[in-house]
């Protein structure tokens, strides 16, 4: 039936703010294109970040919990034994392009010197959530397993699936490079506002990468390895979301 | 009013740079309204109040009429948004050192007799009683400098302010606007700004008489009033 109220929404919809980029969604050469400010922006942040820190709050800062989403829960029967015993049986390994590959129980991860930070989370949605993170630097770890010099990403591979497609589940897991990988403030956290990491928040492990958006920070840390390439790797852009048209450097 | 001459009043700088302007404010809009959409709130301070309340707007969102893709897409506004956010900045950039350069920028700097004809340039407004001279009126150059002084280095400077990256880069940013979410409601409410001059600029083309003001952002030329060249100088 056409009314006025439908002619008006038709004439809306015909405006170029509602079609013109429709295109856009899908990949094509023009997103891509457009897609490649992603490097001038990564180029111009690092050239005036340098290896500074993400500001530090206090605790009067903390007015909350930390707002969970994503990935909430891991339903595998292999995350779910690990859980019901506190993660006491689980392991971080750490292997790819290293001189030595790690195989780190849960206990000795937290023997390990701690680093803790009270940072804001910023989620690509565009909300934001202080809280206190607990854990242990990356760049440590990475000392113990000595990168090889033709190491240029650390992989982060997780327990959970947010999807499940027709192959099955599709892991979630992030990457970053090896500038971000050995910044002060990039730590695999197993502690949140004084407790234990909560399961909605990532336990056992999340790694914290205080300089990029919540979605590089990836939760349920199975494996970490290293990597010269993305190559095999989901659809091969380094992250679940970037797979998914996300920038993989997400400092904006 | 007798029809004056033709004169050459906007020169090749101004003339391209605001059109670029145009096309990247207008991608940076809808673009701007996607992203807002994927957590259409706004908040005052540091954090987004979850468990306590500092929210300033909570909404449904957007239509899709009024978004860039018209669809959900989360990641596309945001490669439409920081592409043409890069292109604004770097016609910001050429148009300050070029308006420097040619002298256009005094054009938009008001002078003392400007500041006295203040009261009478509102009233000739009021009654749409236009002028049309070689310089821009008081009004003209409040509006142009707001908008290239004020709220434009103000939205990319708010815009900075939610990067976690530039935060680590310049903290102090933060401090100037409260936080990175009173940042963000602050993006949001200079684009109503902009919104809002886009009207007015509009409504000002078409009353002083579009055909003129067209030919004179499209060509430079435009045609002044006769008898009097410049009520304003």
């Amino acid at each position: 039936m056409i009314t006025r109220r439908n002619l008006l929404l038709g004439a809306a919809a015909a405006l170029p703010g509602c079609t013109l980029a429709d295109g856009l969604t899908r990949d094509s050469a023009m997103r891509a294109f457009l897609q490649g400010a992603e490097h001038l922006t990564m180029a111009a942040q690092r050239l005036v970040m340098g290896d500074a820190l993400a500001p530090e709050f206090t605790a009067s800062d903390i007015r909350q919990g930390q707002h969970p989403n994503g990935s909430t829960n891991v339903s595998s029967a292999e995350y779910t034994a690990l859980q019901a015993q506190g993660f006491a049986g689980y392991r971080l390994q750490v292997g790819g392009l290293v001189e030595r590959s790690l195989s780190i129980p849960y206990r000795d991860l937290m023997a390990l010197p701690a680093r803790t930070q009270i940072t804001r989370h910023d989620c690509v949605e565009g909300w934001s959530c202080i809280a206190k993170w607990t854990g242990v630097p990356l760049a440590l770890i990475l000392d113990q397993a000595r990168p090889l010099l033709k190491a240029r990403y650390v992989v982060f591979h997780c327990f959970d699936a947010i999807e499940k497609g027709l192959s099955g589940e599709v892991l979630y897991h992030e990457s970053i490079d090896m500038v971000d990988a050995r910044h002060p403030q990039t730590i695999l956290a197993y502690g949140m506002n004084d407790r234990a990491l909560p399961m909605e928040n990532g336990a056992p492990l999340r790694l914290r990468v205080e300089r990029q958006l919540g979605y590089k920070m990836a939760k349920f840390v199975r494996r970490v390895e290293l990597v010269d390439t993305f190559a095999g790797l989901g659809a091969g852009r380094g992250s679940y979301w970037a797979d998914r048209g996300y920038e993989w450097y997400a400092g904006i | 009013m007798g029809k004056g001459p033709l004169i050459y009043r906007q020169k090749l700088a101004t003339r391209i740079t605001h059109w670029l302007w145009a096309i990247c404010l207008f991608f940076l809009l809808f673009s701007g309204l996607q992203i807002f959409n994927a957590h259409p709130a706004l908040y005052l301070g540091a954090e987004s109040g979850f468990d306590y309340d500092n929210a300033i707007l909570v909404s449904q969102g957007v239509p899709g009429a009024l978004t860039m893709p018209s669809g959900a897409s989360l990641a596309t506004g945001r490669v439409i948004h920081f592409f043409f956010a890069w292109v604004l900045v770097g016609t910001l950039a050429v148009w300050l050192v070029a308006s420097i350069l040619n002298g256009h920028i005094r054009a938009l700097v008001p002078t003392g007799a400007d500041l006295r004809a203040l009261p009478r340039d509102i009233a000739d407004h009021l009654r749409l009683r236009l002028h049309h001279s070689r310089d821009y009126n008081v009004l003209q150059k409040l509006a142009y400098a707001g908008v290239l002084f004020v709220i434009l280095p103000g939205i990319v400077a708010t815009g900075l302010t939610m990067s976690p990256g530039f935060n680590a880069a310049a903290p102090w940013l933060l401090d100037v606007f409260g936080g990175r979410q009173t940042a963000r409601s602050l993006h949001f409410g200079l684009m109503l700004l902009l919104v809002a001059f886009f009207v007015v600029h509009m409504a000002m083309i078409l009353l002083a008489g579009p055909l003129n003001e067209i030919r004179s952002i499209l060509t430079g030329w435009y045609r002044v009033d006769g008898g009097h060249d410049d009520h304003t100088a």
